[in-house]
């Protein structure tokens, strides 16, 4: 153990010892170690091992996590520093420290009649109620219009009419149909979603190369076989990255589902704290709408990555 | 034994938007033996993948039809020429298995599922399934890839797995639409000796498109060559280059043969007089 620590400093930082004084040894490690930690830098900024082909190949390559990291820390940082430095009022924008401690204030004691858990539990199941809705009447509606004229005449033209209108639009009317209770919000939300689901469910039928599908009617499949063993796994990809799409609709038009009559949500939160210029709740409250987002988006792409490894390939 | 007729078939594709209609292909008659290896040849557009289409029941004729054994495949029945209609085949059917140029095998499954995937359909249970496209794929050399994806594979091993998956449906004739043709020089002749080891082995019947002279050919027992605007056979050939190699196994050999270089200089002649007069228009 003394051998190996005399040898190298770097393991002595990795594996400091309780019993020494933490000043006597952080001098000199500092000393030695320093072009070292620049070129780990560099290394951690680098674009990786260049793959053969690549350098002249397609431009865009290599890792870019390490830049990513660092510009959210430059934000965080930038954010900071404005605030502290008093050039930018807490009204307009509070500092981070106060978004943290307003946010284990939230979720101790509660905001507006809820506590924190259940203003993110009732926007989670209105988003995911709609979008276990939308998963279940979407994405088979849009396989019918893809392999059914019928399917794609009855649908298309609904479809195509409300998918570019924003949901504040029809808001009104879906109130005045389905009155203020929950099923509005579900309806408002399954219907940002629905759209993009079942495009591109369409979309994905439409892929499928002609070739696997004559492969399979010459090696004797009916065309429900066809539908079923050739189509349906084409659309896989498409199907998915619909629902990457449509789960980010949702989230746009929680706010716009939460602004009527209701009681908990984290859209109903920030517009609340947004009515009292409760500055530093709207910003907690877009955060964590933010967070849970992409959250769930990086488990559709992990779900993307085990279902369909054959994408793109 | 079974032969696949053509009876004075012709197709003609609708013009787009009220344009000039074309005719594909004009009154073809044509029949393939059984055991038989026909090679199509001929300048692009001339309607070789048309022809294979029709006979693999992808399209229809505008006129004519086409017959496998007592079946029809396409086209309007003629029970007046004497053919008993018994089981009306009609499209695409399992006795007749394709092979693709590319993008025919199914990315989500490996090399084994997609060779036994035709008997899947047919609902054969797994353990036959398994021996089946087993035996196969030890054919052409595949089987101690069984478990790789697809997509894995080399353009050769590919094609390889689709050769295996047309054979383990165990159909009547084969039609191959330019399998070779995405391969480079070297794959293309192993695979090309493969296929004629296959085409002895089981005695099915091909048809095999192509644009390389050459491997026309050293392929066919029958080589018929194909001329655009109308689509239509102009020459037909007797061959058999392709026994002497599989009596003598050695390819180079009897592509180097005098009759051979001049059997390619003759039908270089007329595909070249066809290109010639199709980069005109």
């Amino acid at each position: 153990m003394m051998a190996t620590k005399a040898l190298s400093p770097k393991t002595a930082v990795a594996q400091p010892e309780r019993n020494k004084p933490v000043t006597s040894k952080a001098e000199p490690v500092n000393k030695q170690a320093s072009p070292n930690v620049i070129q780990r830098i560099r290394k951690l900024f680098s674009a990786g091992p260049v793959m053969p082909g690549e350098s002249y190949g397609a431009p865009g390559h290599g890792k870019s996590l390490a830049i990513s990291v660092v510009t959210a820390t430059s934000l965080l940082l930038l954010w900071y520093i404005v605030t502290a430095a008093g050039w930018i009022g807490p009204l307009f924008l509070p500092s981070p420290l106060a978004v943290v401690a307003r946010f284990w204030e939230i979720l101790t004691e509660g905001f507006a009649g809820a506590s924190l858990l259940e203003h993110t539990g009732w926007s989670m199941l209105r988003v995911f109620g709609a979008f276990a809705l939308a998963m279940l009447t979407a994405i088979p509606i849009g396989i019918l219009m893809g392999v059914n004229r019928v399917g794609r005449g009855l649908f298309d033209p609904i479809i195509e009419f409300y998918r570019p209108l924003p949901p504040l639009a029809y808001l009104p009317l879906v109130i005045i149909w389905l009155g203020i209770g929950e099923t509005s919000k579900i309806v408002l939300i399954y219907m940002a979603i629905f759209a993009p689901m079942a495009l591109s469910a369409r979309a994905g039928v439409r892929s499928v190369a002609i070739e696997q599908i004559h492969a399979a009617y010459s090696m004797g499949a009916s065309r429900w076989q066809v539908i079923r063993y050739i189509i349906l796994k084409n659309a896989l990809p498409e199907i998915l990255t619909g629902m990457r799409i449509g789960i980010g609709f949702g989230w746009t038009t929680l706010v716009a589902a939460e602004m009527v009559a209701a009681q908990a949500g984290l859209g109903f939160m920030v517009l609340n704290a947004a009515e009292f210029l409760v500055t530093d709740v709207v910003i907690m409250g877009i955060i964590m709408i933010g967070i849970i987002a992409y959250l769930f988006d990086m488990l559709m792409r992990y779900a993307e990555k085990t279902l369909v490894p054959w994408k793109g390939k | 034994m079974s032969k696949l007729q053509i009876h004075d078939v012709s197709v003609v594709y609708p013009g787009l938007n009220g344009g000039e209609q074309v005719r594909a292909l004009s009154d073809i008659n044509f029949t393939i033996e059984p055991g038989e290896f026909v090679v199509a040849l001929g300048a692009s557009g001339c309607g070789k993948t048309t022809l294979l289409s029709l006979m693999a029941g992808f399209i229809s004729p505008t006129e004519g039809y086409l017959t496998l054994g007592q079946s029809q495949i396409s086209g309007l029945p003629r029970v007046a020429c004497g053919i008993d209609l018994r089981d009306k085949i009609d499209g695409p059917g399992k006795e007749r298995g394709v092979v693709f140029q590319k993008h025919a095998l199914l990315p989500w499954l490996n090399v084994i599922e997609n060779t036994e995937f035709g008997l899947k359909l047919q609902g054969i249970g797994k353990k036959e399934r398994r021996e089946r496209a087993t035996h196969f794929l030890k054919l052409v050399g595949l089987e101690e890839f069984h478990n790789h994806p697809v997509y894995q594979l080399s353009g050769g091993m590919q094609q390889r797995v689709g050769i295996a998956r047309a054979l383990t449906n165990d159909p009547k004739m084969l039609l191959l639409d330019e399998p070779l043709g995405a391969l480079d020089a070297l794959t293309r002749e192993v695979l090309q000796e493969l296929l004629l080891d296959v085409w002895k082995e089981t005695q099915k019947m091909m048809f095999f498109i192509t644009h390389s002279v050459e491997e026309a050919l050293f392929m066919a027992s029958r080589l018929i060559i194909m001329s655009p605007r109308p689509g239509r056979i102009t020459h037909e050939f007797k061959l058999d280059f392709n026994e002497r190699f599989l009596e003598c196994r050695d390819a180079r050999k009897v592509k180097s043969m005098p009759d051979f270089i001049a059997m390619r200089e003759e039908v270089l002649g007329i595909i070249h007089g066809d290109e010639v007069v199709g980069g005109l228009h």
